[in-house]
């Protein structure tokens, strides 16, 4: 199948392969995700491709999605939790024209969610595909520049110099102060980078009913978590790991155990915590619930939530 | 390797919509290595030469092209039409060395003695290895396999005949060799089912 930009003043510009990569690209990509899926955690180095917009914006995720989304998908895409930025606004317009998919905001919607930096509140569910955009796969990295090394040490399960960094972590501070990027182990084998989500998500990845599927596109690597499999957070048995905890609940839709991104209201110092989880809060806020800033008044509880978005 | 095709035929049989036939396999089989146990439909989009099956065949196409070489069982060696359409239709190179393979389609598994003949990878990069495609006539009336291991809720079960002899305990030196390893693809009529290397077979009533 091959799409057709109608609106395009020059057709012969305008004519791209299904979901914009060409097939030798997409079998090229599937078969790094089917070893990454059989290898949970390792990183399955692959030739990433140009894509039409810069590193940074995903590319890695963005060819995952590409390589394995078909025409009756419904894809979700969210950045830091939110379906309304310019990335994750782009990227669902890029397949909604490419491959001319359905896109959603709702998360029990969703076939495939491509996500930077966050895992959704609500539960995944089996059928699911989570793609996650990743800047850099190799956890190893920040202690050990050398890719011939860090590759060694997964190989040989040298997983010590990890341990050490997060060691002098809490000989500095008293407890471990990585929030983010926080590394697991999956299946008690590799070391693993959940790519920057915040360590609250971390028990998220651990026996999902989702197939998570991770993207590097400069860094040019794929890997994997299957369903149902063990994803444990390193720590210590003195220094057990910990989510963060937020002292109020989400100032909207009032969730307590959920992710929550400061917001400055004002120049004199007023800030309230909310949902990061857009999709999440105003769900929230459709059934009901009313945070200490709302009241009784709905003040964005209007949104519609849900609603799938026309293929453009 | 000049060589002409014995018949015609070979070009025929190949995908009518390949975008979408090979989005749809790839998909069933993604499926069915992130859940091994599990059965997921392969539509019949493919006429290729006997013994290749239809679903043997899609898979195939769905991953090799020139930069996999495919090894092939003797049965399927026996006329050139099998290789002949593999490599019309994905450009993939032949090997005669299972080492070499990137992918391996087996028609005959009852008569595949060693699993550990294919690439293996290496300790640091476990993902050269060959991804083995066994063509089974069922997935369900074999004997039972019980399994455990990333991507199921607990333990499966999974009934695929035939399989290669004396199977449980070469998956069981398969699995030990991990991260190395092979990774199976079972391509029955109509349905596809794998066994990653990740999986672990707890009991097998054979
Ligand atoms: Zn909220």
């Amino acid at each position: 199948m091959t799409a057709q930009a109608t609106d395009a003043p020059q057709q012969a510009l305008a004519s791209y392969n299904f979901a914009y990569l060409d097939e030798q690209t997409k079998r090229m990509i599937r078969r790094a995700i089917l070893k990454g899926i059989a290898i949970p955690g390792y990183q399955v180095p692959f030739a990433s491709r140009e894509m039409p917009m810069p590193y940074g914006w995903g590319t890695g995720g963005v060819q995952v999605t590409a390589a394995i989304i078909g025409p009756d998908d419904v894809l979700k895409v969210i950045d830091q939790g939110a379906d309304d930025t310019t990335n994750a606004v782009s990227i669902r317009a890029f397949f909604a024209k490419t491959a001319g998919v359905a896109t959603t905001t709702a998360t029990p919607d969703a076939t495939i969610i491509q996500t930077r930096h966050r895992i959704p509140e609500t539960p995944l569910k089996a059928g699911q595909v989570l793609v996650y955009q990743v800047p850099i796969p190799e956890p190893l990295r920040f202690l050990e520049p050398r890719e011939t090394e860090t590759r060694k040490m997964h190989a040989l399960e040298e997983y010590g110099l990890m341990h050490v960094k997060l060691y002098e972590d809490i000989a500095r501070n008293g407890r471990i102060a990585t929030t983010y990027a926080y590394p697991v182990k999956v299946e008690g084998r590799y070391v693993m980078d959940p790519s920057p989500t915040p360590k609250f998500d971390n028990p998220k990845m651990h026996q999902s009913e989702a197939l998570q599927l991770f993207g590097a596109g400069r860094e040019k690597r794929i890997y994997a978590i299957p369903p149902h499999t063990d994803v444990v957070s390193l720590d210590f048995e003195d220094h057990p790991f910990e989510i963060q905890h937020f002292e109020e609940p989400c100032a909207l839709c009032g969730a307590e155990q959920v992710y929550l991104d400061e917001v400055v209201l004002d120049d004199k110092g007023g800030r309230m915590f909310v949902c990061s989880d857009t999709h999440h809060c105003e769900s929230r806020r459709a059934e009901g619930h009313r945070g200490a800033l709302l009241g009784d008044e709905p003040v964005f509880g209007t949104t519609p939530v849900g609603d799938k978005e026309p293929a453009i | 390797m000049a060589h002409t095709p014995a018949s015609t035929t070979i070009y025929e049989g190949g995908f009518v919509d390949p975008v979408g036939a090979s989005q749809t396999g790839f998909r069933a089989l993604m499926d069915a290595m992130a859940r091994p146990g599990s059965i997921h439909v392969l539509p019949d989009v493919t006429a290729p030469p006997a013994p290749l099956t239809a679903s043997a065949a899609a898979l195939i196409a769905t991953l090799a092209d020139a930069d996999t070489p495919v090894w092939l069982d003797p049965a399927l060696t026996k006329t050139v039409a099998v290789r002949d359409w593999i490599v019309f239709h994905t450009g993939a190179p032949i090997t005669a060395h299972q080492s070499e393979a990137a992918f391996a389609v087996v028609a005959a598994p009852e008569k595949l003695s060693a699993l550990n003949g294919f690439a293996l990878g290496t300790q640091e990069f476990p993902d050269r290895s060959t991804s083995v495609i066994l063509q089974v006539a069922t997935l369900t009336e074999g004997v039972a396999l019980m399994l455990e291991g990333p991507g199921i809720n607990g333990r499966a079960s999974l009934a695929p005949d035939p399989l290669p002899q004396h199977f449980a305990a070469q998956w069981m030196a398969n699995r030990q060799a991990f991260p190395r390893g092979i990774d199976l693809i079972l391509a029955a009529p109509g349905a596809v089912a794998a066994l990653p290397r990740s999986t672990r077979l707890t009991r097998s009533e054979a």
